[in-house]
């Protein structure tokens, strides 16, 4: 029993890292440029894709790592300033459609290109195997690493945020733009990295999720959700607020998904109960949500005041 | 007043040709049109009801497709314990009647619109539409789990409804019986939204504190809205379950609340008039694409595409657009 729950509680932070990964870019873009970005989802596909072409064509995962990573940062400059830079004065719903028209375009395009079928990708064999976290506990290498990586990534952007020159006019971009502008500041340089910034973070962990789960058109809408649920419960604009939201909802989720299936098999006949008890543990973290906001509106950590 | 009289005559002429798009499609021995206009009809039906708030209530709802999957769900669900002649959850006995059905299908999209919006307009702006959305999402991945409905398949319904005095298995009688409906549901949009609480609405989208300062509870009236355009929203998904007569968790799918919102934007926001053209738009432009041989399956490339242009360049959506051409032709 304890040893599921440690198996449970690191693969709840495995996902938690990997949503505050997407969550972080998101918060960031939002609490910077003030754009919602449904596309934020092909990002993470983008990254995903681009590290499991490459590793099929070269079998470097160096050279994987460098393309998901710079794939996805590319692709996001690319977006904000083909796209993205026009509709910053404009209203949500603006930035909405055509970031949802965006995400079509790029899912039908990978899809065009890859193909319906999912990817497989193989993890690299210094990763493989497991170690024992606590004795007796065996626990797979590779997801631990994306553990490791997240909470270093974390640290990174809070130390990049909090003590950098950069991070000082990302902060001040975020709550008096017009002074920073007025300063002399190349307002829209800084949006455009701000943006490779993000569309980076959510490349990460697409291309960390890939041997993972599957690697499909379509992988990043999934999860894209899970971010928005994410960053509602942390509050819009709080990286803060989205790494404590990360945490609670990749536990909470995986901890449902782990104990609701087996606890409904007690009483029901197995497929039915799995069946359901896949879509009730789903159900979870929205109901998570709602508690939240009954509670704050703003979510847990509001990004100002 | 040129204006007014281009925009009557233009209305009176599509009037006529929605009506006679029967007849002409027998003659011209093309049955498949019908379908295909009663599934735009059905479409416009939704949008109208999305844009009392996202439009007119200026509030940015992305999980408008839980209702109509909702609305969809009900008469599937209906016709399934009245063939099985089980009663769910011991109380309510299943039924093919479309007037039984389609009212309980808006009841459903009503309440649970109402449970939704309880919650979801204690926020504003992006949260909001992130929340509707997740909320449309949790809909959606509960109706995927439950294995009697038919999980992430669906399920067929095997008949449409019945409906005294009219046989709505033929296709014709449908299509009018739609888009009398389409109608109904226009002229109430255009009542409700000159009427006090229509006014207050547009209020809100304008100034919610103004609105507040002189004592008008706006939650609740946003909340109102919220129910009224939920429940049209079931009644097009429980059209839609008659018509294609297959109900399935896609109906709730996130890209379908897109796909609202982009009918309404693209038709022209706040017009009740610019989501039926946008829905005609939408649904014709991706059947015409997926007649493409070979590339028709990538359709929505071209369709995302357009979207992103349509926003960046146009204005006011395709009704913006006709009303300026028409008051143009006036003047000169």
């Amino acid at each position: 029993m304890l040893n599921l729950a440690v198996e449970q509680a690191l693969n709840g932070l495995q996902l938690g890292v990997t949503l505050f990964l997407l969550a972080a870019g998101l918060t960031l873009i939002f609490g910077i440029m003030g754009v919602i970005n449904i596309a934020h989802g092909s990002l993470y596909m983008i990254g995903a894709f681009f590290c499991a072409a490459t590793l099929a064509a070269t079998k470097s995962f160096l050279l994987a790592l460098l393309a998901g990573i710079g794939g996805a940062a590319l692709a996001g400059m690319l977006m904000e300033m083909l796209v993205m830079r026009r509709l910053y004065a404009r209203d949500h719903l603006d930035q909405v459609l055509a970031t949802f028209g965006l995400s079509l375009c790029v899912n039908e395009a990978f899809s065009i290109v890859f193909g319906q079928r999912p990817l497989y990708v193989d993890i690299p064999p210094w990763l493989a195997g497991s170690v024992e976290v606590v004795a007796g506990v065996p626990y797979p290498t590779y997801r631990l690493a994306i553990v490791v990586v997240g909470l270093l990534v974390a640290l990174g952007l809070y130390l990049l945020i909090s003590h950098t020159r950069i991070g000082m006019l990302v902060r001040a971009g975020s709550t008096h733009r017009d002074m920073v502008r007025a300063l002399g500041v190349d307002v829209r340089l800084l949006y455009t990295l701000v943006f490779g910034l993000g569309a980076l973070l959510a490349g990460l962990a697409g291309l960390m999720a890939g041997p993972v789960y599957t690697v499909q058109v379509g992988m990043g809408e999934q999860i894209l959700i899970l971010t928005f649920v994410v960053v509602v419960i942390g509050g819009l604009g709080s990286i803060r607020g989205a790494f404590l939201a990360a945490m609670i909802v990749g536990l909470v989720d995986t901890a449902l998904r782990a104990f609701v299936p087996p606890w409904l098999k007690t009483f029901m006949e197995a497929s039915a109960a799995d069946a359901l008890g896949g879509g009730l543990s789903s159900l979870g973290i929205y109901l998570l949500m709602a508690l939240v906001l009954l509670v704050k509106p703003r979510g847990l950590l509001p990004a100002h005041g | 007043m040129a204006e007014t009289r281009a925009l009557r005559a233009l209305g009176l002429i599509v009037l006529v040709a929605l009506l006679a798009l029967p007849a002409v499609a027998h003659f011209a021995k093309d049955p498949a049109w019908i379908s295909l206009v009663t599934r735009m009809l059905i479409y416009a039906i939704a949008a109208v009801s999305l844009d009392l708030i996202l439009g007119y209530g200026g509030l940015a709802c992305f999980g408008h497709a839980a209702f109509y999957g909702l609305g969809g769900y009900t008469v599937a669900i209906l016709f399934h314990h009245a063939r099985s002649s089980e009663v769910l959850w011991g109380l309510i006995p299943g039924s093919t009647q479309f007037l039984v059905t389609v009212p309980a299908a808006m009841l459903v999209g009503g309440v649970v619109a109402a449970a939704i919006g309880a919650l979801s307009l204690r926020t504003a702006g992006v949260q909001f539409l992130m929340i509707t959305l997740a909320f449309a999402q949790m809909l959606f991945f509960l109706f995927s789990s439950i294995a009697t409905y038919g999980g992430n398949d669906g399920m067929t319904v095997r008949r449409r409804n019945e409906m005294p005095g009219l046989d709505l298995r033929d296709d014709t009688v449908f299509y009018y019986l739609v888009l009398a409906l389409l109608l109904l549901a226009l002229w109430a949009g255009r009542r409700l939204v000159r009427s006090r609480f229509g006014m207050v609405i547009g209020g809100i989208r304008q100034n919610e504190r103004r609105m507040a300062a002189i004592g008008i509870d706006t939650y609740r009236y946003k909340l109102a809205a919220f129910v009224i355009a939920g429940m049209g929203g079931a009644l097009a998904g429980a059209l839609m379950v008659n018509h294609a007569r297959f109900v399935s968790p896609d109906m709730m799918h996130w890209t379908k609340s897109g796909e609202f919102m982009v009918m309404v934007i693209l038709g022209g926001a706040a017009s009740l008039i610019g989501p039926v053209l946008g829905a005609v738009t939408l649904v014709g432009l991706e059947d015409l694409l997926g007649q493409i041989p070979k590339w028709g399956e990538h359709r929505m490339f071209a369709i995302g595409a357009i979207l992103v242009l349509v926003v960046l360049f146009g204005k006011g959506g395709l009704w913006g657009w006709i009303a300026r051409r028409l008051s143009r032709g006036g003047d000169g």
